[in-house]
């Protein structure tokens, strides 16, 4: 047949078919955030939290009332809720099976759990620029509702950090999903872990140190507003080890091992 | 082309498939039966490199599963219609499937409309979707791509009749254009009425394999008639072996033509004579499968 057919091909020579593009798969990966109910909801209340705590920060009198503030009172809802949303990115193919179709569409499992990262990544940058105009609006909002005076002070550190705080959020989800491979367990272990961390290394003073350089939701406070700094960055980065690339890796290898059916 | 060469998985001690070696061919429609738990879903996995084979290998016209660039443009999958997000709407799980290979939105329409699901069924939630819909689902994903080989792991369950019929006819159609079909089923009715070569497994196991007349060759004839001892005697005179067939028939050990003239020179009345067909692919299968039924490893 030399004339372009209808497969299926009669030989068994296929034609070069260019491989999904990191860019084809990523955008993929977004799509099946925001496709299901329980992702288009975490989408909703990451908005309607971030509403929810401008508000109150605008009609509260005593209330910090700089673009500033409102950015960074807004990254804890965000905060909370995006490391669910990159959970459920990797734990939902798991619990609803779609592993199965996912990864006999893409064989090499690393490509699909790169662009699951750059999608969360992406995710999250997202988040941080909603919560801006977010700000952005609440800062405008500020002189008209209250006896403040409209200050749109803030830094480039301030938006950096936010942004890379949010990131490590959502990838500390992902991490904790690719780890465990199961939606109720990931979220459970990710909220009660740091806390039960928190209690102890706070209760035995001998292991205070250990708080200061491995407890992440203390080493990455300081970031919402854009404070870190010198030896923090250490910090952050011994955290961010333990609490994301340490999880990550020991579940990524997991995936690329282990049956999936 | 699928060839299946030596193919062995352990899971620790358990051997769920043990030196399975097959190939397929394009333009037939190869059946692989056997009963629950026989090894038939480990092996496919194995093939789509979803498992990891022991030892042994599995290609897809010379290459492995995992090295196949657009794999999803070239093999068509369907392992378990169930393994769906409940929360996606059939149109919804083609769209996401279109995104990564690269085919664009009309052939989602196309492929829906190919498995009767265009309309409204396509907007509906697939948690709602009856098990022959999921199925139907699952062969559109797997054509989605316009593949020329499908992997199908019992696409027929929870398919009604008119369904198995549909699926038949498409599956004969794909070959028939020059695809490449593998199916697996534990019920051989579902299959047999379409694939040229059949391969069964058992425990593991081939247990034999081959077209369909080859696995029958050499089983005889069945006839019927109001005197069933005149039957046995007429035949046994003209040196042809019988033996008690299904019901009121005899299984006769020689081809139907020699069968019925045996018959017609001792001048016994017939009311039936035809090749032994599907009791005897039966018989066969349960033959070749029922042992060691109860000892089996899950799939």
């Amino acid at each position: 047949m030399s004339t372009t057919t209808a497969a299926p091909a009669t030989a068994d020579r296929t034609p070069a078919i260019a491989p999904p593009s990191l860019l084809q798969l990523v955008r993929t990966e977004l799509r099946k955030s925001y496709d299901t109910r329980a992702g288009r909801w975490l989408l909703i209340a990451i908005a309607l939290a971030a509403l929810a705590v401008v508000a109150i920060l605008l009609f509260v009198a005593d209330a910090p009332k700089s673009f500033a503030d409102y950015l960074s009172f807004t990254q804890i809802p965000t905060g909370l809720i995006l490391p669910v949303l990159g959970i459920l990115l990797v734990t939902s193919e798991w619990s609803q099976r779609t592993a199965m179709t996912t990864f006999t569409l893409v064989p090499r499992r690393s490509r699909v759990l790169t662009a699951k990262v750059l999608a969360a990544t992406l995710l999250a940058v997202l988040g941080v620029v909603a919560t801006v105009v977010i700000a952005a609006v609440a800062t405008l909002l500020t002189p008209v509702v209250s006896d403040s005076a409209l200050d749109w002070g803030t830094s480039g550190a301030q938006l950096g950090q936010v942004v890379l705080l949010q990131v490590i959020s959502v990838l500390v989800g992902v991490g904790f999903g690719m780890l465990l491979l199961s939606s109720p367990l990931a979220i459970v272990l990710y909220f009660v872990l740091p806390t039960v961390f928190t209690i102890v290394t706070g209760l035995v003073s001998a292991l205070r140190w250990v708080g200061d350089w491995l407890n992440l939701n203390v080493t990455t406070a300081p970031m919402a507003d854009g404070g870190l700094s010198g030896e923090g960055w250490l910090q952050v980065g011994t955290s961010v080890a333990l609490w994301l690339v340490l999880p990550m890796a020991v579940g990524w290898l997991r995936i690329q091992r282990s049956e999936i059916s | 082309m699928i060839s299946i060469d030596h193919l062995t998985k352990r899971y620790g001690a358990q051997v769920a498939v043990s030196d399975v070696s097959f190939s397929c061919s394009p333009g037939t429609v190869t059946g692989f039966l056997g009963p629950n738990g026989a090894g038939k879903s480990t092996t496919l996995r194995s093939l789509v490199g979803l498992a990891t084979p022991t030892s042994g290998t599995a290609t897809i016209a010379g290459r492995r599963y995992a090295d196949l660039p657009n794999a999803g443009r070239e093999v068509g999958v369907l392992l378990d219609a169930s393994a769906q997000h409940s929360g996606r709407t059939g149109r919804e799980v083609l769209t996401l499937a279109a995104m990564v290979l690269g085919v664009g939105r009309p052939r989602v329409d196309e492929v829906l409309g190919l498995v009767g699901l265009a309309g409204k069924p396509a907007g509906k939630r697939v948690g709602n979707y009856s098990l022959g819909m999921r199925q139907r689902l699952g062969l559109a994903a797997a054509l989605l791509g316009d593949p020329h080989v499908l992997v199908l792991d019992e696409p027929a369950n929870g398919l009604d009749p008119e369904g198995i019929f549909w699926m038949r006819g498409l599956l004969r159609g794909f070959a028939d254009r020059g695809g490449t079909v593998l199916l697996s089923s534990h019920l051989l009715h579902e299959i047999e009425a379409v694939a040229d070569q059949l391969v069964v497994i058992s425990g593991g196991r081939i247990a034999a394999q081959g077209s369909k007349q080859e696995l029958l060759a050499g089983r005889g004839t069945l006839v019927r008639g109001p005197d069933r001892e005149l039957l046995h005697r007429a035949l046994q005179a003209a040196g042809i072996a019988t033996t008690p067939g299904p019901e009121d028939a005899v299984l006769a050990d020689a081809e139907p033509l020699a069968v019925g003239q045996a018959v017609a020179a001792a001048g016994v009345v017939l009311t039936e004579l035809r090749a032994a067909g599907g009791e005897g692919l039966e018989e066969l299968f349960r033959s070749l499968t029922g042992t060691g039924a109860g000892q089996e490893v899950a799939a």
